[in-house]
């Protein structure tokens, strides 16, 4: 079936089958592999982007879903000029929040996709794990994200 | 996956007509498009509902009842004021579904029409598993995740819609619709327990979908408590939902109903009778507790699950009281 999608600012017309997941679209027939496949079952996070601005699992969307869309990938983040991103980087590095780097994009688009509801407020840090709960890292390195997610948000509520 | 049909539905009635035998109704996608990756549901048709428009939106107030269409998001039953003012139990349950990117996703109907997580089902080997020599996969097997009661029969998986728990404490109806037209029923009604793998866990009819649930109007109060093994991104292990109204300090009404012990959700009369007259206390709230595990039957590995039940329904009632003793 033919789609038509917007991805990272870019009209896009598609032919695919129906039911073809998201995730292969973007990697596979666009090129863009920031998100990952991890579990391929919802659980992992690893595969995030944005859909209309909401954070969801793209190994879990098929084409079908994300016809008329606006969709919005890491990659689609990192040439946009963005403060909250460029902020959110910074605090990652500073806490060494990235390890091996699989589950780190689909917790940056997590992150991102929460911002402006973030902003608003200053989460607990129970929060923040609450936020995270749809990701896995398999280093196992939690406590340096939640830290940098934490340094982050400080960041952002300062004037 | 097998090849299929795909049709996208706009409309309650193009969907309906759409949903042939060996169809399967499409929204959110999380419990679907595993079972079809995973060959557990191989649909001839999908039936695709997430652009039906008149099938997401939550209406009504706490005072005259409220209505959730069955499309409407997991999410955004959470951004919803009234659910989490009057029906703190549906709210304090949605909040522990799965995770964040899942509740974006999944839908209200969804959830109830989830199929069962027990791994032999999941597995191709079907809600009442056996092997070629007939015996009963999850009764000699690996059962510590199965159900405590109805365990003489032969659908031993647990029920697995947290949020059908909630909604039979609150007294919900469904409304159903499909070729015949609209019904509403009591949202227990919407389940079954097959007696074999040629048998449906739904009782619904050929071709009918979920239109909305409708909660009553909030009398009393209302809670939930879950056990879990971990905190997030998974089902509960045992869990009760409360709903209460009260004469003066005592209870003169109460539901009781508990998730993770049965193939359906749970109704514990005996629970119900128990607290019914009393005031609740944590000594009252335990002797609940304690009624709803009579006749518990758990298999070689769930007996834990007995425990659970006694103290998911005794943290729930003490909940609805605003005493979390535990937390103290």
């Amino acid at each position: 079936m033919k789609i038509q999608m917007n991805v990272n600012g870019q009209e896009r017309i598609l032919d695919v089958p129906p039911l073809r997941r998201l995730i292969d679209i973007l990697r596979e027939d666009m090129g863009l592999v920031a998100a990952k496949i991890g579990c391929g079952e919802g659980e992992c996070g690893a595969c995030n982007v944005l859909v209309d601005g909401e954070a969801v699992s793209a190994c879990l969307i098929p084409a079908v879903q994300i016809d008329g869309c606006r969709i919005v990938t890491l990659e689609g983040l990192a040439t946009s000029n963005d403060d909250a991103l460029a902020a959110l980087h910074g605090a990652f590095l500073e806490h060494d929040a990235s390890q091996c780097g699989a589950c780190i994009p689909g917790i940056v688009m997590t992150c991102r996709g929460m911002f402006d509801d973030l902003r608003n407020r200053r989460p607990s840090e129970a929060e923040v794990r609450g936020l995270l709960a749809g990701h896995l890292c398999r280093c196992t390195g939690y406590e340096a994200i939640v830290r940098g997610i934490l340094k982050w948000l400080e960041m952002k509520s300062e004037p | 996956m097998k090849a299929f049909e795909y049709v996208g539905a706009t409309s309650v009635d193009q969907a309906v007509k759409a949903l042939t035998p060996g169809s399967a109704p499409l929204a959110g996608g999380t419990d679907l498009i595993n079972r079809m990756k995973d060959y557990v549901t191989s649909p001839e048709r999908v039936v695709y509902l997430n652009d039906v428009k008149e099938l997401a939106g939550i209406s009504g107030d706490a005072a005259s009842g409220v209505t959730i269409l069955a499309g409407t998001r997991l999410a955004e039953i959470l951004a919803s004021e009234v659910v989490k003012s009057a029906y703190p139990a549906l709210w304090q349950t949605t909040s522990e579904v799965a995770t964040p990117q899942i509740r974006n996703m999944a839908s209200l109907g969804g959830n109830l029409f989830q199929h069962p997580r027990c791994w032999y089902y999941r597995s191709g080997f079907g809600l009442v598993p056996k092997t070629t020599d007939g015996k009963h996969m999850l009764r000699e097997g690996d059962n510590r995740y199965a159900a405590i009661f109805m365990t003489d029969g032969d659908a031993l998986y647990v029920h697995p819609s947290s949020l059908a728990v909630p909604l039979i404490a609150l007294g919900a109806k469904a409304t159903l619709v499909g070729p015949e037209g609209e019904r509403t029923v009591e949202v227990e009604e919407l389940y079954k327990v097959p007696t074999s793998n040629s048998e449906s866990p739904f009782a619904t009819k050929p071709g009918e979908i979920l239109k909305s649930v409708t909660i009553p109007a909030s009398k009393g109060k209302n809670a939930s408590y879950e056990a879990r093994h971990k905190q997030a991104h998974d089902w509960p292990l045992v869990m009760a939902s409360v709903n209460l109204t009260f004469s003066g300090e005592t209870v003169s009404d109460a539901r009781v109903v508990v998730y993770g012990v049965a193939p359906v959700p749970w109704r514990s009369k005996a629970a119900e009778e128990a607290i019914k007259d009393k005031v609740i206390t944590v000594e009252s709230a335990r002797s609940a507790g304690e009624a709803a595990a009579a006749g518990a039957k758990p298999l070689s590995m769930n007996g834990f699950k007995v425990s659970m039940l006694k103290t998911v329904i005794t943290r729930a009632l003490c909940t609805s009281a605003g005493n979390k003793y535990w937390e103290a």
